[in-house]
């Protein structure tokens, strides 16, 4: 069973990229669950063609404490025979959302929704590593592999480079390792050279190149992935050949971070940010 | 016999500790001898992996301050044992009928389960205050302790204290005291004494002008009694006692605490930070006494009757004259039992220095004294009370009390109850210095008798020649 975490900065396109990858792992015959580690609870639902499953920790909220649920209430299976488990918490602003991740993903192994028989484990977490709870994917005994969804935007790089840094300090302490940057792409200036060169500064590799194309949206507001709604679009195949590149991925790194002075060097190399001669020639 | 304090012996005993452990309690452990410098650190965090006696902010606020208010309901907010293990230790007595004038006997917890956490505990909270004023309709107030996880998920129990203050239309206090906040109780003193000044003090104005002889009496927690025996001799003294902090006390005490014309005050670490904003917010003045023992007692009832006019000053004699000769009589009993004994004390807030009168006037003397959490102005005032030759340790270690108690071989250890049944194992008389061992009121007049009584039984017990170590016994077999 490989075990492997998404994470990436907020708005990115995680949910969407983990879900039509999984359907993509399915298509190939794998048994898969996801695991949605945010408490939006939206990382599921184009496997399940629904809206927001019901969640851990609603159910346990429901129903007073988390020892009260049942396994099946909460696991519900989609397309291609996917298992689906989120872990829900609380509204913006108020309690522990670490928590609920936490309190989640014990009950899901407590009560044996990890059975030998999956292939692949998927958790989906939340904008960044916020806090311990965040980190719980990526502790000891659960994934030993993360993909980031980056892009050529400044913040989403930025973002990229703070998750390796968490990656760092759970690969002293675990065995974690940074699979790849997966560039979900937002048609930004070089966008494939940026992201290929953070990847290699990382000490990784950019695994896949997503084209922006709109029938994700159009699969999305019906509730699919792309693979489930139109099977024969390019876009499906694009997501194929990242579920190929991941199943078939032996580049598993600990991640060589960058300090904010080389990211933004970086950034001025490809012209994305001007350094102050050039800014201060353009005033005047 | 035991040896006397000598800074060697602090260096041997010290001595088994890794170098950087070393030099740091060093500096908390003074031999006082002539021409010391009698400089000692305090306030500071304890060192890891040495066995410390401290509590957090959570026993200070709630255990100390908050607790003894007796007509409020103070809830342990978060998860159960906070609120269970902190119940009732204290033995701060109230008057009243339980649950109708009186709630400290009872224990209140918010109960947090793990769904709190994850959700958030305000709605709870709404729920917990508006049951508790239902059951206990009476109730005068209701404060709500943090307790760490509260903090840690950052939930707003200032604006949950606000709509149910209108709602319930009693003051709720949000008391931020999460344990790990600050580095022992001593925080959570301050806290909460900031908590009673933004939420209780000066929110109330009695109809009657304030008299000439009004006064608070501030820090005493009426542990068996206290603060009944220290009352009754300033009542005794023609002055009019309006409010208690906190034993026995009322909301509306400390409501309309501002409108007095003095502070006296007992235990100066707890309560100094308010009698100080109210000397700077009111203009009323505080003055600091001790009513442990005769001696110390004369010496206050003089200081606190100088405050005061010649009929005041006048009655404070006749106390003393009333008095004397009934603890002249006590000190007749008990002093030929106790005279030379040597004490060595580990406490709180004021007791350490406030005893040592008490334990003077019976002949006997205090080698050993140190704070759990005190700071440098204790200190300051502890010093002076102590004679040459003896040691003073600021938070010591389970180790450095031990060793020290092993080599001084003293006649009595005042101290509380994580270290009583170490020292009785050790065959060594032991007296509880926090809760009075179930025993009290140790202060005032009435106090004195008991407290003579009580060390007199602790180190005369004929008990003590029938308890016989096992490897004796069974050589006997």
């Amino acid at each position: 069973m490989r075990q492997i975490a998404i994470y990436g900065k907020g708005g990115i396109g995680k949910s969407t990229t983990t879900q039509n990858t999984v359907a993509a792992l399915a298509e190939m015959g794998k048994r898969v669950m996801i695991v949605g580690c945010d408490p939006k609870a939206d990382s599921t639902r184009l496997i399940l063609n629904s809206k927001a499953q019901t969640s851990v920790m609603d159910l346990a909220r429901e129903k007073g404490t988390v020892e009260d649920l049942e396994l099946d209430d909460v696991l519900y299976t989609g397309f291609g025979g996917i298992r689906c488990a989120e872990s829900g918490g609380p509204e913006p602003g108020v309690g522990c959302a670490g928590r609920g991740v936490i309190t989640a993903i014990n009950f899901l192994e407590e009560n044996g929704a990890y059975t030998p028989d999956l292939d692949y484990v998927f958790y989906d977490v939340l904008g960044d590593v916020v806090c311990g709870g965040f980190a719980m994917p990526i502790r000891e005994n659960k994934a030993q592999e993360i993909y980031i969804v980056c892009s050529g935007e400044m913040m989403a790089m930025y973002a990229a480079n703070n998750i390796s840094k968490g990656i760092l300090k759970y690969a002293t302490s675990g065995g974690v390792r940074l699979g790849g940057l997966i560039c979900n792409s937002r048609n930004t200036d070089k966008e494939y050279e940026l992201i290929d060169e953070l990847a290699k500064r990382l000490g990784t590799q950019m695994i896949h190149f997503l084209p922006r194309d709109n029938e994700v949206q159009r699969a999305e507001l019906r509730r699919m992935t792309v693979i489930q709604y139109n099977d024969k679009h390019p876009q499906a195949d694009e997501y194929r050949a990242l579920a190929k590149k991941i199943d078939e991925n032996k580049k598993l790194v600990v991640p060589t971070p960058l300090t904010m002075d080389e990211l933004e060097e970086l950034l001025m190399a490809f012209g994305i940010i001007e350094d102050e001669e050039t800014a201060a020639a353009k005033l005047g | 016999m035991g040896e006397k304090p000598s800074v060697s012996m602090v260096e041997e005993v010290l001595s088994v500790y890794p170098e950087k452990a070393r030099k740091l309690r060093a500096k908390h452990i003074v031999v006082k001898e002539e021409g010391c410098s009698c400089a000692i650190k305090s306030n500071i965090k304890c060192v890891p992996g040495l066995m410390t006696a401290r509590g957090c902010a959570y026993a200070g606020a709630k255990g100390v301050v908050w607790g003894p208010i007796k007509d409020m309901i103070h809830i342990s907010h978060g998860p159960i044992g906070c609120g269970y293990y902190s119940w009732g230790a204290r033995r701060n007595l109230t008057r009243g009928i339980v649950g109708v004038e009186s709630f400290s006997p009872m224990m209140f917890s918010s109960d947090f389960s793990e769904s709190n956490i994850v959700y958030g505990g305000d709605k709870k909270l709404e729920k917990v205050l508006r049951e508790a004023k239902e059951l206990f309709p009476s109730v005068q107030g209701i404060s709500v302790c943090s307790e760490c996880p509260v903090g840690l998920i950052g939930d707003d129990i200032e604006s949950v204290a606000k709509k149910m203050n209108k709602e319930l239309e009693i003051p709720i206090v949000p008391v931020r005291c999460e344990g790990f906040r600050g580095i022992s109780q001593s925080l959570g003193h301050h806290i909460a004494n900031d908590a009673v000044r933004d939420y209780l003090l000066g929110k109330k104005e009695r109809p009657e002008e304030v008299g000439p002889y009004d006064i608070s009496l501030i820090g005493d927690y009426n542990i068996g009694g206290d603060v009944w025996s220290s009352k009754k001799i300033l009542e005794e003294m023609g002055l009019n006692v309006k409010n208690v902090w906190t034993g026995d006390g009322t909301v509306e005490g400390m409501m309309a605490a501002h409108q007095v014309k003095l502070n006296l005050i007992h235990c100066y670490r707890s309560m100094n930070y308010i009698c100080r904003h109210m000397e700077e917010t009111y203009g009323i003045p505080w003055l600091e006494f001790n009513f442990f023992g005769p001696t110390k007692i004369k010496e206050s009832i003089r200081k606190i009757a100088a405050q005061f006019d010649e009929t005041i000053q006048k009655k404070g004699e006749e106390v003393i004259a009333k008095y004397e000769p009934l603890m002249q009589a006590v000190i007749d009993k008990y002093r030929p039992r106790l005279e030379g004994k040597k004490v060595m004390l580990f406490v709180g807030g004021l007791r350490p220095r406030h005893v040592i009168g008490a334990y003077e006037d019976l002949g006997m003397e205090v080698v050993g004294t140190g704070y759990e959490f005190a700071h440098k102005d204790d200190y300051d005032r502890t010093f002076p009370a102590m004679k040459d030759e003896t040691i003073i340790y600021d938070d010591a270690t389970e180790h450095e009390l031990d060793q020290f108690v092993n080599r001084i071989r003293p006649d009595l250890i005042g101290s509380g109850i994580k270290e009583k049944y170490v020292f009785e194992k050790m065959g060594f008389p032991f007296r509880q210095m926090h809760s009075w061992d179930y025993s009290g009121p140790y202060h005032g007049y009435d106090g004195f008798p008991i407290f003579a009584r009580d060390m007199d039984i602790a180190i005369n017990s004929p008990t003590r020649a029938l308890a016989r170590a096992p490897w004796k016994k069974d050589k006997e077999v």
